[in-house]
């Protein structure tokens, strides 16, 4: 008792001087920072880069890196990697496609027209399935999280190659007599001015939000990814928090899909190819640590809009591709140079992060584990 | 401070002197001006709790950090240390309080990591092998050279960690807590290689929470306290209880069993339990082993290292799943429930390494502290924050955890805090049966007399707590019962009256082996 009131007084007046705070103030919001130079920059270069109509249509790219970004997110957190994102994307369109064209039910004569939303719950359930085969190779068969979602990622990617044999389906628009039709609706289409896929990922962020801050799975999902022994004697039912970040990042990956083909008005096989690597290079940037248990929607949403809005100022300003790949390429490596930084100097300084400063002295900060640790498993 | 100034007169038998070392990492001086010799040929120990930074000055002495302010005397040269390895060509190595093997690694290829023996064409691996294996020997320990050191149980990982310290011919070995994962026997061939090392004129510095252990060995004794020396004397001249007064500063008490409450009903009752070996070998480390504990009883398990105090508890808390037998919880058999399941019925494990089992480094005091009694503060789907925050208060002020409060961060604890994080955690569930494995370990005296003083609280409050340790002083401190553990099977149960003799020959540790 007296000792927590001690260590109370001697917290009360905060250390570190005030020029060392703006270095930290940097090092913590570079992702906004980085995004406010970017708008900044590009506004100067172009004169079209400023303006509300451009920032609809940018933002409707970023909408879809969004969204498989927080999917990317949660997986990350958990302390996995979730390579299949991209070729679920491109599953998803393509199935969400073949149900558009209507499916011919041969030993009953007759063909099927769902309606679109019954094709979006249809897709959604897609990408659960690929998620949870994902989950479970990952948390039941202890296949490594990069291996397993590799393996995934060829073959959903070949499963939307075989279904299509190669080609796009260029039709989504259904017929109004056989009541499939608003496939616009659900990326092409504005509300209120706004593209639906910007709208979705809004709800998306917010949903995810509320469950990693206010929820008991978010909380698991925070203690498995930062100490997964620690959670599960704590009682946390790691393998189903393991297994549902797949889940969810298949199902985030499915709706992408749906936006992405709704936004063409067209769904390819090849659709999403490499966006994986953009949704992780989007978390990243973002602040999280692909060690886990560290990151939020926050920073994962500005991570994704520092790459978005970075490519599209470049080609805005007609920039080559080649050289859009490059910059995207340092974005990313800066990223994670300042993310090391920033964890360095958390575990140095725990009080500089951590929000309030400690009332322990330095020295017995030591972490004082004996013996093991290091080696042991 | 001014105690520091006798050691001056004994420099003449100093090979490596610190001379006003200041360590400051921020604006926080971990070393405060410290003067200390480590004397030729001699066994220099240095006492203190954890935090007093007697892991700092090694890591001085060593060449790992560069010191703020201060000289470094070798031989009577200033010297200057540029790294770690520069430190190891002038004769000076040690032995890392937390292990540095690489667990793929044989224990071979461990012992000559970065100082290969070569021949003309490529690496001498039957020199190394015979090396290895004759250190080995020295040690008395019977493992292969080619053996993978994740292969072995931990105190033998030790053992390769001291071998390869040994193999590198030092003229001053400093050991941090070399023992902390050995057993008694492995303790006495360590000292018995220390023994001949000094005789061979090597100075060796030595550190240890165990006191009586250090006590055994040393020549010269240096108490830290708070960054700075309060204390040193030759060991001819102190005791026990000398070591203690200028660790902490005053005399401590572990505590004695809490008396004037009745026993309840039995809370835990252990059936026949056998563990088999994770590691394939097929030998059950618990073998048919049946215990009761009866609420508001605190019930010691004491027993070697692999005497199967973790497996038993670990299995009894569903971390690992028994071979045979089972655990009833007031009655109801939980052998068949998930870890979830039994701490919300009320049997909770107070894991043996609190970094690798205990906290989750990436998140605060507060949600380390409430992380296994969620359910507690939810409301429907969501979690409420204020009740959270009570929570969390709460369990601070009970557990006296000295923290700036529940939001900073776990790795700004000290180790003993750190310690009452983890406990706190598990009794903040409520529990009606805690087992704790070896919770004292790595933790300071002081840190130690609370988590007694708070088990016996709860204790008296009708809480079962089942503990295991490997320090005898332990089991004679609040224990209403003592259960000697040996391969497997209870050798042994005393009273609160036993012995410490009559302890350590159960265990097989002192008469028998």
């Amino acid at each position: 008792m007296t000792d927590v009131s001690q260590a109370r007084e001697q917290s009360s007046p905060s250390a570190g001087g005030e020029g060392f705070d703006l270095a930290k103030l940097l090092l913590e919001g570079r992702a906004f920072f980085a995004l406010i130079v970017i708008i900044v920059v590009f506004s100067i270069l172009s004169p079209y880069y400023l303006s509300v109509a451009n920032f609809l249509t940018m933002a409707s790219h970023v909408a879809i890196f969004g969204i498989l970004a927080i999917g990317m997110l949660l997986v990350i957190l958990n302390g996995g990697i979730d390579l299949s994102v991209g070729s679920t994307l491109g599953l998803a369109g393509v199935v969400a496609g073949f149900l558009m064209q209507g499916v011919t039910l041969t030993w009953l004569g007759v063909v099927l027209y769902p309606p679109v939303w019954v094709v979006a719950v249809l897709a959604c359930m897609l990408g659960a399935v690929v998620g949870l085969i994902n989950g479970v190779l990952i948390a039941r068969f202890k296949v490594p999280a990069f291996v397993a979602t590799l393996g995934v990622m060829y073959m959903a990617r070949g499963l939307a190659l075989l279904m299509t044999s190669g080609l796009t389906y260029n039709n989504l628009g259904g017929k109004p007599e056989l009541g499939n039709t608003g496939f616009d609706a659900l990326g092409f289409n504005r509300l209120f001015g706004v593209p639906t896929g910007v709208v979705v990922l809004v709800v998306i962020a917010l949903i995810g939000s509320i469950v990693l801050n206010r929820t008991a799975f978010g909380r698991w999902l925070y203690a498995s990814g930062g100490n997964e022994r620690a959670a599960e004697l704590s009682g946390v039912p790691v393998k189903t928090v393991q297994i549902s970040v797949y889940v969810l990042s298949g199902i985030c990956a499915a709706i992408a899909g749906l936006i992405l083909s709704s936004q063409l008005t067209s769904a390819g096989p090849t659709a999403g190819t490499t966006y994986e690597l953009t949704a992780i290079a989007a978390v990243v940037i973002g602040g999280a640590a692909l060690t886990g248990g560290r990151g939020n929607i926050r920073g994962t949403l500005l991570g994704a809009f520092v790459i978005g809005f970075l490519s599209d100022g470049l080609v805005i300003i007609g920039i080559s591709s080649y050289w859009q790949t490059v910059f995207t390429g340092a974005v990313i490596v800066l990223a994670v140079l300042l993310n090391a930084v920033q964890y360095r100097r958390r575990s140095k300084l725990p009080s500089a992060t951590g929000g309030q400063p400690t009332s322990q002295k330095r020295g017995k900060a030591e972490p004082a584990n004996p013996a093991q640790g290091k080696t042991a498993r | 401070m001014s105690a520091a100034a006798d050691t001056g007169s004994a420099n003449g038998d100093a090979v490596l002197s610190a001379r006003n070392i200041v360590m400051s990492y921020g604006g926080v001086h971990a070393l405060k001006g410290v003067n200390f010799d480590i004397h030729r040929g001699k066994v220099t120990t240095l006492f203190g709790e954890n935090g007093a930074g007697k892991s700092t000055l090694m890591k001085v002495l060593s060449g790992v950090v560069t010191p703020t302010s201060g000289d470094i005397v070798l031989d009577g040269n200033l010297v200057s240390f540029s790294s770690s390895s520069d430190a190891r060509d002038r004769g000076i190595s040690i032995i890392h309080q937390e292990l540095s093997l690489a667990p793929n690694l044989s224990v071979r290829d461990n012992i000559f990591m970065g100082r290969e023996l070569r021949t003309r064409t490529g690496l001498d691996f039957a020199e190394e092998s015979r090396q290895a294996r004759a250190l080995m020997a020295d040690l008395e320990e019977d493992i292969d050279p080619m053996t993978l050191v994740e292969d072995l149980r931990l105190g033998q990982q030790q053992i390769v960690e001291i071998a390869r310290a040994l193999s590198v011919d030092s003229r001053i070995l400093i050991m941090d807590e070399p023992t902390s994962a050995l057993s008694a026997t492995e303790v006495e061939v360590l000292f018995k290689v220390i023994r001949d090392l000094t005789s061979r004129g090597v100075s060796i510095v030595y550190i240890s929470h165990h006191l009586e252990e250090a006590l055994q060995i040393t020549d010269y004794a240096v108490v830290l306290r708070d960054g700075a020396i309060t204390a040193t004397a030759e060991a001819r001249d102190i005791d026990l209880e000398w070591i203690v007064r200028n660790m902490v500063g005053e005399n401590f008490d572990l505590g004695s069993p809490p008396i004037g409450h009745a026993f309840g009903e039995v809370a835990l009752s252990i059936e026949d339990v056998s563990v088999v070996d994770t590691s394939g070998s097929g030998y059950s480390v618990v073998d048919h082993l049946s215990l009761d504990v009866r609420a508001g009883e605190i019930v010691c398990i004491y027993g070697l290292m692999g005497a199967g105090r973790t497996e038993l508890l670990e299995a009894v808390a569903g971390r690992v799943p028994m071979a045979g037998g089972r655990a009833l919880l007031e009655g109801e058999d939980v052998s068949g429930l998930s870890i979830a399941q039994r701490i919300s019925r009320g049997l909770v494990l107070v894991p043996e390494d609190r970094q690798r089992d205990g906290l989750v480094q990436t998140m605060t005091v507060g949600r380390n502290l409430s992380l296994a009694s969620i359910e507690a503060f939810a409301k429907g789907l969501f979690l409420s924050r204020s009740r959270e925050r009570e929570l969390v208060e709460d369990s601070i002020r009970k557990v006296t955890v000295k923290t700036a409060g529940g939001n900073a961060m776990i790795g700004s604890l000290s180790g003993g805090n750190q310690q009452k994080v983890v406990i706190g955690k598990m009794l903040t569930t409520n529990p009606k049966v805690i087992l704790l494995d070896e919770p004292s370990r790595g933790i300071d005296v002081g840190a130690k007399a609370e988590v007694f003083r708070l088990l016996s609280e709860r204790a008296a409050q009708g809480l079962a707590v089942v503990f295991s340790t490997s320090e005898v002083n332990e089991c004679l401190s609040i224990a209403h019962r003592i259960v000697v553990m040996r391969r497997g099977r209870i050798s042994a149960e005393f009273g609160a009256n036993a012995t410490k003799e009559q302890i350590m020959a159960a265990s097989g540790e002192a008469v028998v082996a």
